[in-house]
């Protein structure tokens, strides 16, 4: 069996959920229907809500389920810049940070060719992170003009943790509303939403156990958003669409089983990461880790998160090479039409052009065991011997 | 062994994994990412590297279980393939981009690639075969004649061939059809690709004029007497009839072709087909698929592709600098002999080499 460690990318979902939604799959109803089997749905989805609304410091009223964290962004990003200028037509400026997930990133390119938005980047410092400071400054260049605010809890490609309540702050500060994309923090950080003043709040269900192809948006019952989907008016008018009851009743079961085993589980991830890490450099090939990382450090680094760049090599031809000697991982950014692309997270933090392409994101997840990792560090440093011979570094 | 199946995603590539897969090798798809926008989607039935092709390869890669990837070869291509393409064209001549695909971006950039990988050979769905002769492999024809394609893998020397496989080289193009259909390839039906492949509108002088900057000039007749008019030397091949627009017709009424063209005086010379005739044909960029020949011997040559195979005389010289040239005295005078193409020399099915035709004589 080859060694997965790529849970960042997608992870196991938990037994107890798969048993959970096997046996809901099972059962007729329309959440939407008022017959007994509809209002058996029904209750499913409302008490599914209610858990992930607890579990996640949230009230049940504001937790909207979508298909996962990419239209929970869009809905977010989209409706809340629609919503804004409706009110005010001067507010066509969206501040994001230049380290987004894709669902943010091109979701605001989107709005910027079509929609007639104006995009100011907060720049990311050199480990990824996006400073309250850079977001203020961002934000002051005209601040009457901003729609809105989104910038990521966590970094999914090198780990790297915001301080999420301060870049809150600084957006109430002038009174814009604030996004915060969730997706790889939910069930891997402690996330209480109304503790971290954000207004929205995107979260994914395949990244922490949980089913693909559901997630949520945690919007403040005062924050209007203009929606993506029209229809049956589900999801207080926001999302439409019959809810996919096994769905969310997966996504509620596994959030709340993550955040429910987050403090025990966190120290575990880190030490495994770590050993990545320490791993990893101790091979003398010059490897770095990307983003902050301290070892036993489980708040400004994603715990499961291990970010190695690898000088002289190009990450397809390492991730070839380990998938072959049996490890799955991933560079951690994405592809264009399959063709790998160097990362706009690390050119974001400095990193040029060459050394952004010999990534390699090693992330470990709930059944990730030290084997797994000893695994994976004994084949690491015969592929980056062949990988730097094929880039012709060697 | 260890092999990286090239895949375009067309039907032949696909077959080549999945017979090298059966042969008992490692197999890995690969696909060579060579349009420089990667995300174009497919214009018509030409192209071979769009998104579509790339998809259609993955999904025959992930039915056959073996790994796939797209290997970036963009820059390699554009340096390598379209610049020199341009080139020649820019100075008169007619390049075949195919011979030099395989020849610096199959069987130079990706094989060495996969060699680095820890691959041991490439397999592509040419139509040629390989055959272990008494001084190694050896390049023959495909037993499809309409199909074959060894002409534009005349340019692989010894080493190359030791790393190649050509599994559909004992085939035919509807027993290959037949069989992706038989193991439920959604390629199966997919149409053949044509022309040159970065070219998706198969418009060639339309491209070229895009490119390389041409002046009008005019069109002479074999004695210097100004027949048409051309926007623009470059793209014009020796033995084109259509599309001269000629203003003043023969004396005689016969039809007119390229004889030559002329960039440094900017002039496209027609004649009529009986001085089209060359017999002579000298060649530079030699490759010998094996063993050079010793001397002067008789060979077939092919000059372009899918052409016909004619008897012919060779001797191998030496150039000013030393360099190897090939000397090629045709039986037959032959009409449409363009610098820029490739001559490559058979010994029954077997090619013995190839060259860059430089200068043709009558």
């Amino acid at each position: 069996m080859p060694v997965y460690l790529d849970h960042a990318a997608t992870t196991v979902v938990y037994d107890h959920v798969v048993e959970a939604m096997a046996l809901q799959q099972r059962r007729v109803g329309n959440p939407s229907s008022l017959h007994s089997a509809g209002r058996a749905a029904r209750r499913i989805v409302e008490e599914s809500r209610e858990r992930l609304a607890a579990t996640l410091g949230a009230r049940p009223s504001e937790v909207i389920f979508t298909s996962g964290g990419t239209e929970a962004d869009n809905l977010a990003i989209a409706g809340i810049f629609r919503s804004r200028r409706d009110e005010d037509p001067r507010r066509t400026r969206i501040v994001a940070s230049a380290v987004e997930h894709h669902a943010v990133l091109d979701c605001v390119e989107a709005l910027a060719a079509r929609d007639g938005a104006t995009v100011t980047w907060v720049p990311s410092d050199a480990d990824g992170q996006i400073r309250a400071t850079a977001v203020r400054e961002a934000i002051e260049l005209d601040p009457a003009a901003v729609a809105l605010v989104t910038v990521m809890w966590a970094n999914n490609e090198v780990g790297t943790v915001n301080d999420v309540p301060a870049i809150a702050e600084v957006a109430h500060a002038f009174g814009i509303p604030f996004h915060v994309d969730a997706v790889q923090a939910v069930g891997h950080l402690p996330v209480d939403m109304a503790a971290s003043g954000a207004d929205a709040l995107s979260l994914s269900g395949h990244k922490v156990g949980g089913p693909g192809g559901t997630g949520a948006l945690v919007l403040r019952r005062d924050r209007p958003v203009v929606p993506l989907t029209y229809g049956g008016g589900q999801e207080r008018q926001v999302r439409s669409g019959t809810i996919d009851t096994a769905g969310v009743l997966g996504l509620s079961l596994a959030v709340e089983y993550a955040v429910a085993h987050l403090e025990v589980e966190a120290v575990r991830l880190a030490r495994l990461r770590d050993a990545i890490i320490t791993g990893a450099l101790a091979l003398d090939r010059g490897i770095t880790p990307g983003g902050v990382w301290t070892v036993g450090d489980v708040s400004h680094r994603l715990p499961g998160n291990a970010h190695l760049v690898v000088p002289g090599c190009e990450g397809d031809s390492l991730l070839y090479l380990l998938d072959a000697a049996g490890s799955e991982c991933s560079t951690g950014s994405a592809c264009q039409a399959g063709v790998p692309q160097p990362s706009h997270v690390l050119l974001a933090m400095g990193l040029d052009e060459t050394a952004a392409r010999g990534a390699l994101r090693v992330t470990c997840g709930h059944t990730t065991t030290p084997d797994d990792v000893a695994a994976f560090l004994a084949a690491l440093p015969a592929a980056v011997d062949r990988a730097r011979r094929a880039a012709g570094t060697a | 062994m260890r092999v990286v199946a090239a895949m375009s995603g067309g039907v032949d590539s696909a077959v080549c994994a999945a017979r090298m897969l059966e042969a008992g090798h490692d197999v890995v798809g690969v696909h060579l990412a060579l349009a420089q926008k990667a995300s174009v989607l497919r214009e018509s039935a030409r192209g071979c590297c769009t998104i579509e092709d790339a998809g259609d390869a993955r999904r025959v890669a992930d039915r056959l279980g073996i790994p796939f990837y797209v290997w970036d070869l963009a820059r390699q291509f554009r340096d390598e393939v379209i610049d020199d393409f341009v080139a020649e064209y820019a100075a008169g001549r007619t390049p075949n981009p195919c011979l030099r695909c395989n020849e610096r971006i199959k069987f130079h950039a990706l094989l060495d690639k996969a060699l680095a990988l820890g691959f041991d050979a490439v397999a592509t769905g040419h139509y040629a075969r390989i055959v272990d002769g008494p001084a190694g492999r050896e390049l023959h024809r495909a037993v499809d004649a309409a199909k074959d394609q060894s002409y534009v893998l005349g340019v692989l020397d010894a080493d190359q061939l030791s790393r190649s496989f050509f599994p559909l080289g004992d085939s035919t193009k509807d027993e290959v059809r037949a069989e992706a259909a038989s193991r439920g390839f959604a390629v199966a039906r997919k149409p053949d690709s044509h022309d040159i492949c970065f070219i998706p509108d198969g418009d060639t002088l339309g491209w070229l004029r895009d490119r390389v900057p041409g002046e009008p000039g005019d069109i002479v007749d074999e004695a210097g007497a100004v027949v048409g008019r051309h926007a623009g030397a470059v793209g014009y091949t020796v033995g084109q009839r259509r599309g001269l627009h000629l203003s003043r017709p023969a004396p005689d009424g016969k039809p007119r072709y390229v004889e030559s063209v002329d960039v440094t005086r900017n002039v496209v010379v027609v004649a009529p087909a009986d001085l089209l005739g060359i017999r002579v044909i000298e060649a530079d960029h030699v490759r010998w698929c094996g063993e050079p020949p010793t001397g002067q011997e008789r060979f077939g040559v092919q000059i372009r592709a899918h052409g016909a195979e004619l008897p012919a005389t060779v001797a191998v010289t030496a150039g000013a600098g030393g360099e190897r040239r090939l000397l090629v005295t045709l039986d037959e005078p032959q009409r449409g002999v363009a610098p820029g193409q490739s001559v490559v020399l058979y010994a029954g099915t077997r090619v013995v080499g190839s060259g860059t035709i430089s200068a043709t004589a009558r």
